[in-house]
């Protein structure tokens, strides 16, 4: 190669490089993810348990800290290990396990207030998050169990410690596939 | 009285992996006859090595991955592999290169990625390519064919039509050079009728199912068929084509390897049509005299598109 | 691909038949204690409606049908002895025990039906109370399904007469020595769903059936009754694939057969229906096919519901012992639960006992990896790729499965069957499902939860903002007095 071709060569070799580098910028930019769609989509993906263990006052403010990038994807202890990789998986990043710091994974729980001791002060109602305890004051509260999440946030305020957390009563067997001769 | 319980299926039809490697081992038995007969005991000593060096390097494998080989040492899926690619190597190549041949396939074209069932490209083909890129003179060296054994080399028939071609020979000119015989290569027709027996056997035990090799040879011959007839000087014709090289031993052999091959039967077509298509366009203008092992490493790469867009249709889907 | 059937795949098995089929349908004593199961083999457990203690006869209703689960009534008379759990063929379930007094005491008022004088309503509504369900295995209320099959207009009424599984023979008994029970029982449930036309479906291994029904039709003389006979393939006795090979429509995926004017029922359905209406009875007894080469005498039973299975393969014999008995299999060899003890009982949905010995079930060589060989997908009935499903229910992905359609697998085991590399595939699409459901379960859960979490933070919202509208008011009303006082 001879001075003559070098020049056209490196010139057109430098009007690639421009040319496809302002396409690949305009197309980042045109193609990326709308921020509260990614809120959403991590939403849909955490278990909706509204305990605040991730120290976010609920699971939707926990989502849009990931999407901003304030917190990462292992804060999450009701959600396990599962939701820590699903978390990962949709960003494109490595899976992180759940952080001990912000609580241990248990297995799916739901509470149960023992009428006996409840003193009916009703100081447990505006803890729920979900709204999951029916009663009045001075009337006996009971916790509705199928709405339940576990979230423990009801224990604190009792001031007689009524509330135990219980293992949740298992979920029924899917229909069967259709092989039997009618 | 109490029993032990198992899930459902209760029986199965006890088909076995070592015995569908068993088969084609079988059926590749006229292949290696054959070629001991047209070129000399070189082959057989090829396949006793690559097979040692095969298991040699499976073992290896298995130990480095921390696998247990008991098991997976006597499927035998790694000596279909070996004795293909000894079969697929000229019969005078240095033992010491097929044995690299055959460890790259086993450790690189088949371990690296997971191990049985795992491998993106066939592994035989893997070590062929790695072979011939590498060492075009000793991988392009073959003797030639007739009773007689002796080293004397010379070109094989789809050299002389690929340099015969270039030089402006006409194709009638070129056929009727030594190397052809009554069918297609001299010698190597016999290579193609022996693997086309294998494979009907294979075809008849149902080891194998059709839709891969019937459309790999379609897919050669009818684009072979098309431009001879249209320009019968520059082009061989599809009989050529069908019983020189690899045709057959690729058809029945070596494309129909499942791992590497598509899922679905429609995909199997048309996977099968592109290996038989790009063998004859390599054969026609590529650089190298036979196509069929680039074809089929090329194929094994559109097979995860191929299974994307050749689903079957569901009983009670649209 | 069958021209005639237009089924893909499938299997052609020896079938194993014979040996039960050389005698007649014999009956089996009554047992000392007959164990109801609440759950017949639908999956639903119907309602106990007695308690230990309580005095039934034969036809007494133990039990009341809801959902998918139909009346149950006493096939024994006696005392109710206990309500509690025993092992079924699904596992442990809640059991009526009766213990038998041997005096065979029948309720007063089982009387026959007359059921051409009743329409097609009123008919639905008397069967109804015979605790009928579908004796093929899924144990469906009969009159629930005939229900459906008439409100959706449905033209065909199709008996399933296939039997394709190897074992099993009972329902081949049944149209052999009952056929006019069968076209009895046809003829009903056509008046029931009213339907246009019936057709009775079975397969070419079965001559003899074939000719006992030709014969049990020609003597109805009702032409809107017809038979089919279909290549023997298994899985051709599935419901779905049935109604496509005899009618050559596919019931769409997730859909009931009544979408496309067809219902399907079980040639043992029909015969107790007959019974029903001819006796009075409700269904109390079915056949059973008790077989296999660890059962000295295979032979096909006549059992009352509740019979032990023990009790059963005492009648044939007794268990062998060269070879001896290795597995108990509840149903045929493809499609069959295998049972941990033989105290398991019959139920309406139990169709065949197979004593099988090593011999008879050889064990699996031992798992490898998927060499892709394709195999399965050619095997399955349903068109799936199983090699495929494979894969993603191994990384549990959702929208794989989705994609290559494990909702419509039907569980038949053909791709197993074939595979040369010993994988339980059809094991492994069931747990996926299981999986499935269970993370359908926890995401509508965690929906709901999301919902009642956002209407309470936006009452507290609410609450907050009267509040804060309420100090307002009585700051300014304080300093309003203030100002006005001051």
């Amino acid at each position: 190669m001879n001075a003559a071709t070098l020049w056209p060569v490196v010139g057109v070799a430098a009007s690639l490089a421009v040319v496809l580098g302002a396409a690949l910028g305009w197309l980042a930019t045109r193609l990326r993810a709308d921020p509260d769609s990614l809120v959403e989509r991590l939403d849909a993906l955490l278990p909706q348990t509204q305990c605040g263990l991730c120290r976010y006052p609920g699971c939707r403010p926990y989502a849009v800290a990931i999407a901003r990038g304030e917190a990462d994807t292992d804060r999450c202890p009701p959600g396990g290990e599962a939701t820590a990789r699903a978390l990962a998986m949709l960003l494109g990043r490595e899976p992180r396990t759940v952080d001990p710091r912000y609580g241990e994974t248990r297995p799916p729980q739901v509470a149960m207030i023992d009428e006996a001791r409840c003193i009916g002060c009703a100081l447990c109602l505006p803890a729920c998050p979900v709204d999951a305890i029916v009663g009045a004051p001075r009337f006996v509260h009971t916790v509705i169990e199928s709405q339940c999440t576990g979230c423990e946030l009801c224990l604190p305020p009792c001031p007689v410690d009524c509330i135990a957390l219980l293992p949740s009563p298992g979920t029924a067997s899917p229909p069967r596939a259709a092989t039997a001769s009618a | 009285m109490e029993f032990p319980t198992s899930a459902s299926p209760q029986v199965i039809a006890g088909y076995t992996v070592p015995r569908v490697m068993f088969q084609v081992l079988l059926a590749l038995a006229p292949v290696l006859a054959v070629q001991v007969y047209l070129y000399g005991p070189g082959s057989l000593w090829l396949v006793a090595v690559a097979c040692v060096t095969a298991l040699a390097s499976e073992a290896l494998a298995l130990a480095l991955r921390r696998r247990s080989s008991h098991a997976a040492l006597r499927d035998g899926s790694v000596l279909v592999t070996a004795v293909l690619l000894a079969l697929a190597v000229p019969p005078l190549l240095p033992w010491w290169l097929l044995a690299f041949g055959t460890a790259f396939a086993v450790l690189i074209g088949k371990h690296a990625y997971g191990g049985l069932g795992q491998n993106p490209f066939n592994p035989a083909m893997v070590g062929y390519a790695v072979l011939l890129v590498s060492f075009p003179l000793e991988m392009t060296r073959w003797p030639v064919p007739g009773p007689e054994w002796d080293a004397l080399t010379g070109a094989t028939a789809l050299d002389a039509l690929h340099t015969g071609l270039r030089q402006g020979y006409t194709m009638q000119e070129v056929r009727a050079g030594a190397e052809f015989g009554r069918l297609g290569a001299a010698g190597s027709e016999w290579v193609n009728l022996a693997a086309l027996a294998g494979g009907a056997y294979l075809l008849a035990r149902r080891i194998i199912r059709w839709q891969i090799p019937v459309a790999m040879l379609a897919g050669l011959a009818v684009p072979a068929a098309l431009a001879h007839g249209l320009d019968p000087g520059g082009h061989a014709g599809a009989m050529f084509h069908l019983a020189s090289g690899a045709a057959m031993l690729g058809a029945f052999f070596i494309a129909t390897d499942p791992v590497s091959a598509a899922t679905s039967d429609r995909g199997r077509l048309l996977y099968g049509a592109g290996i038989g298509l790009v063998t004859w366009i390599i054969r026609s203008w590529g650089s190298y005299p036979d196509g069929v092992a680039f074809a089929v490493l090329l194929m094994n790469l559109a097979v995860p598109l191929l299974d994307r867009v050749t689903v079957p249709r569901i009983h009670g889907h649209p | 691909m069958s021209a005639r059937t237009g089924l893909r795949g499938g299997l052609r098995l020896e079938s194993h038949k014979s040996l039960p089929l050389l005698q007649a349908v014999q009956p089996v004593p009554a047992p000392s204690a007959a164990v109801l199961a609440l759950d017949q083999g639908s999956g639903e457990e119907a309602r106990a409606v007695v308690t230990p203690g309580t005095r039934v006869r034969i036809g007494t209703r133990v039990a009341s049908g809801h959902g998918a689960a139909a009346d149950l009534h006493s096939p024994v008379s006696g005392e109710v002895r206990a309500v509690e759990l025993r092992p079924t063929a699904s596992g442990p379930g809640t059991c009526i025990v009766v213990a038998n007094d041997g005096r065979d005491e029948r309720e007063p008022n089982l009387a026959p039906l007359d059921w051409s004088a009743l329409d097609g309503a009123a008919l639905l509504e008397r069967l109804a109370g015979g605790g009928l369900a579908g004796f093929g295995g899924a144990a469906f209320p009969t009159a629930g399904k005939l229900a459906l099959a008439r409100a959706a207009g449905v033209e065909l009424l199709l008996l399933n007469g296939a039997e394709c599984e190897p074992w099993i023979c009972c329902d081949d008994a049944l149209m052999r020595e009952r056929a006019s029970g069968v076209v009895l029982g046809t003829r009903v449930m056509l008046a029931a769903c009213s339907a246009a036309r019936a057709t009775i479906a079975l397969e070419d291994d079965k001559p003899e059936a074939r000719a006992a029904l030709e014969a049990a039709l020609a003597e109805a003389g009702d032409a809107r009754l017809g038979i089919v006979v279909l290549p023997a393939v298994f899985p051709l006795g599935a419901e779905g694939l049935l109604i496509a090979a005899v009618t050559g429509r596919e019931v769409p995926s997730g859909a009931l057969p009544p979408e496309v004017g067809v219902v399907c029922q079980n040639v043992g359905t029909a015969a107790a229906v007959a019974r029903y209406v001819s006796e009075g009875l409700p269904a109390l007894t079915r056949i059973v096919t008790v077989t296999g080469s660890g059962v000295r005498r295979p032979a096909n039973l006549e059992a009352r519901i509740g019979t032990p299975i023990a009790e059963l393969v005492a009648a044939c014999g007794g268990y062998g012992d060269t070879p001896p008995a290795a597995r108990l299999i509840a149903g045929g060899s493809l499609t069959g639960r295998a049972l941990a003890s033989d105290a398991v009982p019959v139920t309406k949905g139990l169709n065949c006992v197979l004593v099988a010995t090593a011999g008879d079930l050889p064990a699996r060589a031992p798992q490898v990896p998927c060499i892709r060989c394709g195999d399965c997908a050619a095997a399955c009935p349903v068109g799936l790729l199983p090699q495929q499903l494979h894969r993603a229910a191994r990384v549990d992905d959702p929208a794989g499965l989705a994609r290559f359609g494990l909702a419509d697998c039907i569980e038949c085991g053909c791709c197993d069957y074939v595979c040369p590399s010993a994988i339980p595939l059809t094991a492994g699409f069931r747990a996926a499902r299981e999986r499935q459901h269970l993370h359908e379960a926890e995401r509508r859960r965690a929906a709901e939860a999301k919902t009642r979490y956002e209407r309470h933070r936006r009452r507290q919202g609410e609450q907050a903002e009267a509040e804060r509208r309420a100090f307002e008011a009585a700051r300014r009303r304080a300093l309003g007095d203030g100002a006005g006082s001051a």
